[in-house]
């Protein structure tokens, strides 16, 4: 897979939010003197790697280490501080808005929430239209329409229910709405911001189904942002565990799920309940995730590893590949330590 | 489902039907305005023709009253217009000057909200700091400001002859930050909602994203605060114009009704304010009951205890 290009590239991501407000709030008195503090919430530190045209990349970690902020940088919600984001070698973080339109309509994002995604006063019809019409003006209303019935008859919503509005649909109906919202332009490559974690259990499995099928039909690519387990080990090809804005390790699915090599995804991983075992195996991590607003020194996860040692409290750890496929930022891997 | 059947199911017509109140203020507020604007074809005399007025007839009482004449059914103010005939053309004139200067009002302050609230940072700053400065005026001393200035600049014939627009642009832009700070509240709360993320994911420009998503989505509260602002913006008329630095004599509002029938009050010619203030308590407590409705009916997290 690596001889082909990469679809998206990302490089040396960083972001921050400065969460300091106002100047009122900002004034601290340090030693006498009266200082401007800045808060910054370090949201991704130095986060790079790249999705090959066709693959499931998903990214999971615990709430707050950032996989969303990743989504969003990479569609251009959030501006980005520092870093390069390529698309098919075109590099799209410098683009203005104008010029970034034709990747607008090969990018598309999926959201969490189906009750905040579609917007309560627009018909089902407005909704799926919208975006097509803006990035295809020529298009004749009538075609409009039968795009529209075909991508509802795709993602199994009735087409007669066209001129319903939002409130009228269930969280699972609104979530294909959702998608049939992303597929209206064509894209071909979606970004799904933990599509199926505020649904029923029973609704998580046809919505991923669903998923699958669009991209057996359309070859599309995903980044697939999640913290559900199971469905990473349902859905991805490749895998990057995500802890304070950082990737700890990416691998493809089947060595990461048996083979993890960072603390921390083995920590993780040692979490998914199995039925059946009396006896868990589960790592117990102590403390707690460090606020990102302070970052720990060196690597950020050498507070709760158990095998931290001098190097991790001094420098941070390059991701570096370790067998075919398999990046790890870890010391203790790169020494043979663990 | 067509529109009409949409209306009949929906829930403002459920509560409506359901609330005396409700039913009742509507019912008057129709008929208040409908008199009003009817009031050429209605209304017994014109006040406006100065041919047809009688000094003669000048402070004659109602008609159920010693000394009144069924030609005058509420009695003459001091000039010998017929009230009733005055009050209706005034009640039309306050009424129009209300809803103008609301539509003015929310058209600059929905505007103002939208643009303060989507775009925020410097910008959202200096336009809020601008609404409190405006708050801090109070609307009398503004409109008393601008109306002092214009008739000392073009002199009292020309005021009179603009006295209409005059007002609606005081009162107007007086009171845009009630609907600045609204829809600037909603706007803040909507557009942290993923729809509008979807919007910006599809590339719409901030235009297109402010006035066809978010604006929809803010308009029930700039309903509500119409309403009470109509009434508002009336009650200003009329106080204005009581001052003496609203509507001339020769073309009454309410408020300049109630302010020339104040001198003969002691004489005995109680009517010629008595009845202009009935009018106008009337229409702006109906029209604050209505507001009070739909605010009720609009908000359903808030329950009347």
């Amino acid at each position: 897979m690596n001889d082909k290009k990469p679809l998206l590239e990302v490089n040396n991501l960083i972001k921050h939010f400065d969460i300091s407000g106002g100047v009122l709030d900002r004034l601290t008195l340090e030693k006498m003197r009266i200082r401007m503090k800045k808060t910054v919430v370090h949201a991704l530190n130095d986060v790079s790697f790249s999705i090959f045209q066709g693959e499931t990349f998903s990214v999971v970690g615990e709430s707050g280490c950032g996989k969303s902020t990743l989504g969003r940088a990479i569609v251009r919600l959030y501006p980005i501080d520092k870093g390069s984001i390529y698309y098919c070698g075109d590099r799209i973080d410098t683009k203005d808005s104008r010029a970034m339109l034709p990747y607008r309509s090969k990018m598309q994002m999926v959201f969490q929430d189906p009750y905040a995604s579609l917007n309560p006063r627009m018909k089902v019809e407005q909704t799926l239209m919208e975006p097509m019409l803006f990035h295809n003006p020529s298009m004749s209303m009538g075609e409009a329409r039968d795009n529209v019935a075909a991508v509802m008859e795709q993602v199994g919503v009735d087409p007669g229910w066209a001129s319903r509005y939002p409130h009228e649909f269930s969280g699972g109906q609104r979530q294909r709405i959702s998608i049939a919202r992303a597929l209206m332009v064509e894209p071909e490559f979606i970004i799904a911001d933990e599509p199926i974690s505020a649904l029923d259990v029973s609704i998580q499995a046809q919505i991923l189904n669903l998923f699958m099928d669009a991209q057996d039909d359309r070859g599309l690519t995903y980044l697939f942002i999640t913290h559900d387990l199971s469905v990473v080990k349902h859905i991805s090809t490749r895998v990057a565990v995500m802890y304070l804005g950082t990737i700890c390790e990416l691998a493809h699915k089947a060595p990461l799920f048996a083979h993890p090599r960072h603390p921390y995804t083995q920590a993780l991983l040692s979490a998914i309940p199995i039925l059946g075992f009396r006896k868990s195996r589960h790592i117990r991590l102590k403390g707690e995730v460090p606020t990102p607003i302070e970052l720990p020194s060196g690597c950020v996860f050498h507070k709760r590893c158990p095998f931290a040692f001098e190097r991790c409290f001094n420098e941070v750890p390059k991701l570096s590949e370790r067998d075919s496929g398999t990046f790890v930022a870890c010391h203790g891997v790169e020494e043979g330590k663990i | 489902m067509g529109t009409l059947a949409r209306i009949r199911q929906s829930y403002i017509l459920y509560s409506f039907v359901r609330d005396w109140v409700a039913i009742t203020c509507f019912i008057v507020v129709c008929i208040l305005i409908l008199i009003s604007f009817l009031s050429p074809f209605i209304a017994p005399h014109n006040p406006y023709e100065s041919a047809s007025i009688n000094v003669m007839n000048a402070e004659t009482p109602p008609m159920w009253m010693e000394g009144g004449s069924s030609e005058f059914i509420l009695g003459t103010d001091s000039q010998g217009r017929d009230l009733f005939s005055t009050l209706l053309f005034g009640m039309r004139i306050s009424i129009i000057i209300g809803c103008c200067a609301v539509i003015l009002q929310a058209f600059l302050g929905v505007i103002i909200g939208l643009v303060s609230g989507y775009i925020g940072g410097r910008l959202d700053s200096f336009l809020m700091r601008m609404a409190d400065v405006q708050l801090s005026f109070s609307t009398m001393m503004v409109a008393i400001f601008l109306g002092a200035i214009f008739q000392a600049a073009f002199g009292v014939a020309m005021y009179e002859r603009f006295a209409v627009v005059l007002l609606v642009f005081i009162i107007g832009l007086a009171e845009w930050p009630q609907y600045a700070r609204t829809v600037r509240a909603s706007v803040l709360a909507e557009k942290q909602k993923e729809y509008v993320e979807a919007a910006r994911v599809i590339g719409l420009n901030s235009a297109r994203i402010m006035l066809r998503h978010i604006l929809p989505n803010t308009l029930s509260p700039v309903l509500v605060i119409s309403t009470v602002q109509v009434a508002n913006a009336i009650m200003s008329e009329a106080a204005l114009s009581f001052l003496g630095l609203g509507m001339p004599v020769t073309r009454p509002s309410l408020g300049s009704l109630i302010n020339s029938g104040f001198e003969f009050i002691f004489s005995g010619s109680w009517w010629i304010t008595l009845f202009p203030g009935i009018f106008l308590v009337l229409l702006i407590l109906v029209i604050n009951l209505l507001g009070d409705w739909l605010r009720d009916v609009l908000n359903p997290k808030l329950y009347k205890g």
